[in-house]
Formats: structure tokens, sequence, C-alpha cells
């Protein structure tokens, strides 16, 4: 960490998909133990923004530090073991695997900056208890809310100490959104870091400490929920409500 | 030649008929055994890295130079088989790293290369075996004709049924009961999210390939005895393993196992049948199935 006390630090990226130009100099920073919210329209950067940090789609210019350390010209695998675990946008599931070795795939105990009890499969199966009944079952044969459960579960089976959250409530009904929002402040409470890339406006002003907005890829607000609530000309403006 | 065919056809259910179809079936199983032990391979490398791998019919020919030639050193023909395996995955696992490799997301380039290694191993085989066809012997131990009955039939392919179940049954326990086994499969799922779940997808890519490299130079020393040593041999046995591959599904270790008795078995009797259309037997069920299924039998949609 530096001493700012930032857990992830993005530092003036510019990412490419081939010649298109979609993040065009991001810079922001999760400080530890603290939920950061991404907000923007479709297409504005957001997923990127997290394929850049995971390492899916390496920026052309720019850093990205993880608890002090230069993680930009890592592999995928190598930033995963660091401490950092994905919510992938759609889930991503993979449907030939049970739910048990979706859960296990990734499973590590915590690094040397861990803190707190570490996630093993009992614990995460009491988070989750609806994939106890299902543990023998494949990933394609598990529902949408279920999926995204097991998208969860799976994450914090690699004991992270930065969770990145790719539009986690898209698709799910307002009681299952309810219950994700439950365990987000479970978490929230164990002092993960966290990145939560959203369009849902209530959840993410609800469970962020801070929010940041994308626009044609680069940050156009930045300010605490409380504030961005209140501020009617940038909701409209950039977000369309 | 409706007549002849007729004719064949009649000559089969007279007299001593009874052990010919039994003979017939006996050979297309063993054979579609052999091929299962060149085609998995194939298929695995096709299924998770999306390679195809143009030189896996040279590694199985390779592998059987080699075992020839462990074969005269030693007089172990199980240590034939291990080391023409072992051999052959090193070659493999040699090229996948250097070359392969540097070409990935590359089809044009992979086949290219690959075939490039087709010429080269080919020449290698020239310059170290020299071109003259070779005969290799079969294991005392394994070389008799076993009797059910009046039926009879050559204990060596028996042998070669033996070993290919094994190693079917290794595989799927390889992929359903180890770790490793479901990193391949989270792998050929999705690769991008594989490695975003922290599995180290080049280093599986290796093993696969390896592994698929194996397997063909296992199959290759056991074909020895059987089909014999001869340049060229590699391009005449690379169809099948390809039609086992598309008709079973990339990657499927059911597929594969079908497909493999379904091409032995149809090769066999096409060949009795109609030994002028060998291909055409082999290259039909092959047509029909992609109208019908293009993601073959057991693969899933691309």
């Amino acid at each position: 960490m530096d001493d700012r006390g930032l857990m992830l630090q993005v530092d003036d990226i510019h990412t490419y998909y081939g010649e298109s130009y979609v993040l065009q100099g991001i810079s922001l920073g999760v400080p530890s133990g603290t939920v950061m919210a991404v907000l923007g329209r479709n297409g504005m950067g957001k997923t990127t923004l997290i394929r850049s940090i995971i390492g899916f789609t390496k920026p052309r210019a720019g850093r990205i530090i993880f608890e002090g350390r230069d993680i930009t010209p890592l592999r995928s695998h190598q930033i995963v073991s660091l401490g950092i675990a994905l919510v992938p946008q759609g889930r991503r599931i993979f449907p030939s695997l049970t739910v048990r070795e979706n859960l296990t795939l990734g499973e590590k105990p915590p690094g040397a900056n861990g803190r707190g009890e570490a996630w093993n499969l009992d614990l995460v199966l009491d988070l989750f208890p609806r994939l106890k009944e299902r543990l023998s079952n494949t990933g394609n044969k598990l529902s949408g809310g279920e999926q995204q459960m097991l998208a969860f579960a799976r994450a914090l089976m690699t004991n992270p100490r930065l969770l990145l959250l790719d539009e986690p409530t898209e698709g799910l009904a307002p009681l299952l959104v309810r219950a994700l929002g439950d365990i987000l402040l479970k978490l929230k409470e164990r002092k993960l870091s966290i990145l939560l890339v959203e369009q849902n406006l209530k959840f993410a002003l609800q469970f962020s400490n801070h929010v940041h907005i994308l626009n044609r890829g680069r940050v156009v607000h930045s300010s605490s929920p409380e504030a961005l609530d209140k501020n009617h000309e940038v909701k409209a403006r950039f977000l369309g409500v | 030649m409706a007549v002849i065919f007729a004719r064949r056809v009649l000559c089969l259910f007279r007299g001593t008929a009874m052990n010919y179809w039994l003979t017939q079936l006996f050979n297309g199983f063993s054979y579609g055994a052999l091929i299962f032990l060149l085609a998995m391979g194939l298929s695995l490398i096709f299924g998770v890295m999306q390679v195809i791998n143009v030189t896996h019919g040279t590694y199985f020919l390779v592998g059987t130079y080699i075992g020839l030639s462990i074969l005269t050193w030693t007089g172990n023909f199980y240590l034939a088989i291990l080391g023409g395996g072992l051999v052959i995955a090193l070659v493999g696992i040699f090229i996948e790293r250097f070359f392969l490799r540097r070409l990935r997301g590359n089809d044009l380039g992979q086949v290219l290369i690959t075939f490039g290694f087709v010429l080269l191993l080919q020449d290698a085989i020239l310059l170290i075996w020299g071109p003259d066809p070779k005969l290799m012997g079969e294991p005392k131990s394994i070389s008799f004709t076993a009797h059910i009955g009046s039926f009879t039939f050559p204990s060596y392919r028996l042998f070669v049924i033996v070993v290919a179940a094994a190693v079917a049954a290794g595989l799927w326990l390889f992929e359903n009961k180890t770790k490793f086994g479901s990193a391949v499969r989270a792998a050929v799922d999705d690769v991008e999210m594989a490695s975003g779940m922290g599995v180290n997808v080049p280093l599986v890519f290796t093993v696969v390939f390896g592994l698929g490299s194996f397997l063909a130079g296992l199959g290759g020393v056991l074909s020895g005895p059987w089909l014999g040593l001869q340049y060229g041999l590699d391009l005449e046995i690379l169809p099948y393993a390809f039609v086992v591959v598309i008709v079973g599904g990339m990657g499927s270790l059911k597929g594969a196992i079908l497909a493999s008795l379904l091409v032995g078995l149809v090769d066999n009797f096409g060949k009795g049948f109609f030994p002028d259309l060998a291909y055409f037997t082999l290259f039909l069920p092959m047509a029909v199935i992609l109208a019908v299924r293009p993601q073959g039998l057991f693969g899933r949609t691309l």
C-alpha cells in the first residue's frame, strides 16, 4: 500500500480495443477497506476499466498499482494470485464444471496481507446456502440468481483483498438485488476493498463510500454518494436520470 | 457392380459366415482402439487450445520409429511404448513452448508452422532411419493366436484394445477427478475467465500439448507391429484422426471413443465390401454428421 492508504491506484491508463480508443486517460484510486463505485451509461468504458485491471485487455499507456506494486505488465493469473478477484459481467460460470469445482478452482489461502478469518468452502456456503444443495450440479444447470451467487462465492474462495464487481445486479429480480446488497454489507464490514461498476444508481449510492462517473472513456465526476445524489445536473447529463 | 456386391454379401451368409462377421467386428473394433490413441491427443489439443495440429500424424509415425530403435537397443517392448510416448511428448512441448505459443490466435500461422514441422520431421525420419519400410516384431508374451470356440483372433490386437481402454479410463480420471483436470475443462469453457480465476493458462496449454503428443507417440509405437513403419504413413493416417475429432466433437473424450470405434468399424467393413471406395466410406459418415450436427456428436456449439 502506498502512503495515501490506496489499495488500488489506476494511474492515467489508455486502453484500446483494436483501433477503438476506449479509456482515454483514467486515474482513480480505491482506498483500503472502502467500496468505490464507478457509474456511467453503456459503452462508456466501465467494463473496459475492469478488464484493464484484471489484465484481460492491457492498457497501452499508464500504470495500475496494487498494494504498491505495478501490476500492469503481469498476466491475469499472476494478478489474481496477488489478491484481486473478479465477479465478471454476465457471471461467466464454467458450464462443464460442477458448482463445487467452480468454487475450488481458484481456492487459495489469504496472502501475507490478509486480515480477518479466511474464506473456505464451509464459510462461503454459509453465506450462500442455496449453493449447498447444488454442489454436484454443473454450472449450466443453475438459474441466473444462483449463477450470480456462485460468481460471488468463487471470487471469495480466492481470499481476495480487492474485489472487482462488474454490474452484479444486472438482470436480477429486486429480491435478489436486496440479498446481494446484504452480502455486500457483510463484506464491507470485513473491510474488503471493492471496486463496484454499476448501472443501477440506487444500488451504487446505497453501498459505496465514493463514486466516479465515466463518460466516453474519461472520469467526469467524482464525489461522495450523497453529493452525487443531490447533483441533479450531473445525474441528468451523464446517467440520464 | 451391384451384382458383384450382392454376390459378395450372399457369400457372407453361407458357411463360416458367423466367424467372418466376428472377425471383421473384432478387427474394426481393435483398429478403432488404435485410431482412438491417435485421435484423442489431437482432439484434446484442438478442444483446449484451438490449435489445428497437422503434425499430429507425424508425431505418431516418429513415435513408431523411436519405439523401434528403443526395442532394438533394449529388447523391451513395454519400454519402447513408454519411451516413444515420452520422447514425442518432449518434442511436442518444445514445439508448443517455442513456436505455437508465439502464434496464439493466429490460426493460419499455426497450421502453416505445424505443417512445416511435418516436413522437418519427415526429413528427420529419412535421415535417421532411411526411406525403406521397416518391420517391428510383436513382443513374444503377447504374440499368439487366441481361441474362443471356433473364433480365432490375434492377441496383439486385444492388447491394443486393453491399452486404449486403460488410456481412456486414465484420461477420464485425470479430467474429472483432479484439480488440474478441472482447470483444463475451465480453460475449454472460457479461457479468459479461467485465467481470471487464477488458472495458469499457458502452463495448462503446455501440459495438454505434451499429453496429446504423448498419446500420439504411444499409439505410434503400438501401431508398429501392426501397420509397419513406412515413410508417408503419417499423412495417410492423419485424415482418420481428423474424422474422429470432427465426428466426436472437439475435446470430448466420450465423443472420441465412440467416433474412433465408428471409424474403425466403418473403415474395416467399407474396405471389405467396397475396396475401391475406401475413402468414400470413411468420409461419408463425417459428411452426414457435419450436415446434421456441425459441433459433432458430443461437441458443444461453437
